[in-house]
């Protein structure tokens, strides 16, 4: 897969695997293009070349909305919430592209077992919770439309730690319980590769190595670059 | 259910008062015309600058195309309306139904024109491209000799060999001919009939899912975008039923002034417009529907202090943005935490 920001080549040439039901971490600095695969994958931005391949179907040129309707759900880097909808507001638009008439009841149900505290936040707006808070809500409206792959954009930026380790239990969590795929994109990269399966690790919009998540831990370059030592 | 039984309330009541309505004094009955106008046309911008966060600046340029479709229509096509449904007031009635409708059509489809390639621009952008079409549709007008072209239009001379013309012909002689001069449909029935329906119209629509997914675009786009939301649909269904409401309003106000020129629905007007959606408040129903009430009567309040009407205006503009900048009843918005 080739990405282009206009003239500046972002991605050039990655091929990254995700195995239905488990958890891979895409880890790199800034500016590694982490996040331009991640909105490739989900159609918020068009590759120069190369495909999007999922479930067997090529989705490379499909709309975002189409891609969500797939079953590809994206919670944004930056925790894109809409502040000025209340929290279950929020939740029904992760719902918006679903046909089926599903029970907004049992799927809230569902959300409040793994992140029990919006419970309490239902309706407060959204631009009032806190940091973790927001970003546990924009992993949960992803959820709304029951996806079967998860993308997560930075879970942990600006977040304090002990909550970004609750967040991550709970994604492992998830992935365990409901068979869900995940990727996530991390700069904390020992933790994402602690909690996961598989491990890409990218720099300036190349592929540099890739392993499982528990030997990639153990990596010397990744160690170095990374792990800080 | 509530919200039907309260529009039907409200036409009843308007229906009633209607019944009086020529007991009042014409200067105000004027006034109350203009302000149901005006309230039509702040809330359908609303729906697109204040809910859906669109910035557009060409409102008027919608208001011209549903008051001279209406206009020329009523007029050209004035014999064929009334051996169609009759000159009797239901007769009359169904003939500016039908008008409005083809009115705020015309606008919508316009709006629809403009809008599909333009609603991908953002802010500034936006406001320059309908800035830029409403002057479009005010320039073609001044070119169009057959609805008055710079003079304005007032009505049209039929005679009876089918010849149409806007001036009584020198060389046509022992042909019979009619002027028929734009019909005064417009009272004050219609004004606040229409003025209700657009406020159920806008209201509903922002209590449904569409309402929500208009929020969200205008809160934050690439996420509403992640979850699926179509975007651009959303601006373009924002745009087109804004468009409607202000051709309808274009209708209303050309058959209440029954002569209009390009110069009504010049750049000013768009202005005047907008100033109503920010003074009440971006997105907050009540609030733009008191601006514009409080902007149109509050010039002829004004009248007294004649040469400086402008002037205190304007100043009462400026210190309303500088105490209140979401407006009379906006409510502040929240930002996210970045």
């Amino acid at each position: 897969m080739y990405v282009n920001y206009g003239a500046i080549k972002a991605i050039r040439g990655i091929n990254i695997q995700v195995k239905e039901g488990s958890i891979v971490t895409l880890i790199g600095a800034n500016g590694a293009g982490k996040t331009t695969t991640l909105r490739t994958i989900s159609g918020l931005i068009k590759p120069a070349s190369g495909k999007v391949i999922y479930c067997n179907e090529d989705i490379t040129n499909l709309s975002a909305d189409k891609i969500v309707q797939r079953g590809i759900s994206q919670s944004p880097e930056g925790r894109l919430i809409f502040s000025n909808l209340t929290v279950l507001e929020n939740l029904e638009m992760g719902a918006y592209t679903r046909k089926d008439k599903y029970k907004l009841k049992d799927d809230l149900e569902f959300i409040f077992h793994f992140f029990p505290r919006l419970k309490e936040r239902l309706k407060q707006y959204g631009g009032t919770l806190s940091g973790g808070e927001q970003q546990m809500l924009a992993i949960s409206r992803a959820l709304m439309s029951k996806p079967k792959l998860l993308l997560l954009d930075e879970p942990s930026l600006g977040i304090a730690p002990l909550l970004v380790k609750t967040i991550f239990e709970q994604i492992v969590k998830l992935n365990r319980e409901t068979g869900i795929t995940v990727l996530i994109v991390e700069q904390n990269a020992y933790l994402a590769l602690q909690n996961s399966n598989y491990g890409y690790v990218l720099e300036t919009g190349e592929l540099i190595i890739e392993g499982d998540a528990k030997e990639l831990i153990q990596n010397e370059e990744v160690k170095k670059a990374y792990l800080g030592g | 259910m509530k919200d039907k039984f309260i529009l039907l309330v409200a036409l009843v009541v308007v229906f009633v008062i209607n019944l009086f309505a020529d007991k009042l004094d014409p200067y105000f009955h004027t006034i109350i015309i203009f302000v149901g106008i005006n309230i039509i046309l702040a809330t359908s911008l609303n729906l697109i600058n204040g809910y859906t966060g669109q910035f557009s600046l060409g409102h008027a340029g919608f208001m011209a195309i549903g008051a001279y479709v209406s206009l020329g229509l009523s007029t050209y096509f004035a014999p064929v309306f009334n051996s169609m449904f009759g000159t009797g007031s239901i007769g009359t009635s169904v003939t500016f139904l039908i008008l409005m409708l083809i009115a705020g059509l015309s606008a919508g489809i316009v709006g629809l024109l403009v809008g599909v390639p333009s609603l991908r621009l953002k802010g500034d952008y936006l406001a320059i491209v309908t800035l830029g079409f409403a002057e479009i549709i005010r320039v073609s007008i001044q070119g169009m000799d057959f609805i008055g072209a710079a003079q304005g239009f007032r009505g049209v001379y039929i005679y009876d060999n089918g010849i149409r013309s806007l001036e009584m012909l020198p060389d046509v002689t022992g042909i019979g001919y009619k002027f028929y001069s734009v019909p005064s449909y417009t009272d004050f029935f219609w004004v606040f009939a229409m003025t209700a329906i657009c406020i159920f119209f806008v209201n509903n629509l922002m209590n449904s899912t569409y309402g929500r997914a208009f929020v969200a675009v205008k809160d934050d786009e690439v996420a509403a975008e992640a979850m699926g939301i179509n975007t651009t649909k959303f601006k373009v269904i924002a745009f087109v039923s804004g468009a409607f409401f202000a051709g309808v309003a274009g209708s209303l106000y050309g058959h209440f002034v029954t002569f209009v020129t390009p110069e009504d629905f010049n750049f000013l007007r768009s202005v005047e417009i907008l100033v109503m959606v920010i003074l009440g408040g971006m997105g907050s129903m009540i609030g733009v529907v008191i601006a514009a009430v409080l902007l149109t009567i509050l010039p002829e309040v004004l009248r007294g202090v004649s040469e400086y009407r402008m002037i205190v205006y304007s100043l009462l503009l400026v210190i309303l943005m500088l105490t209140r900048p979401q407006g009379l009843f906006g409510v502040k918005l929240l930002k996210s935490k970045k």
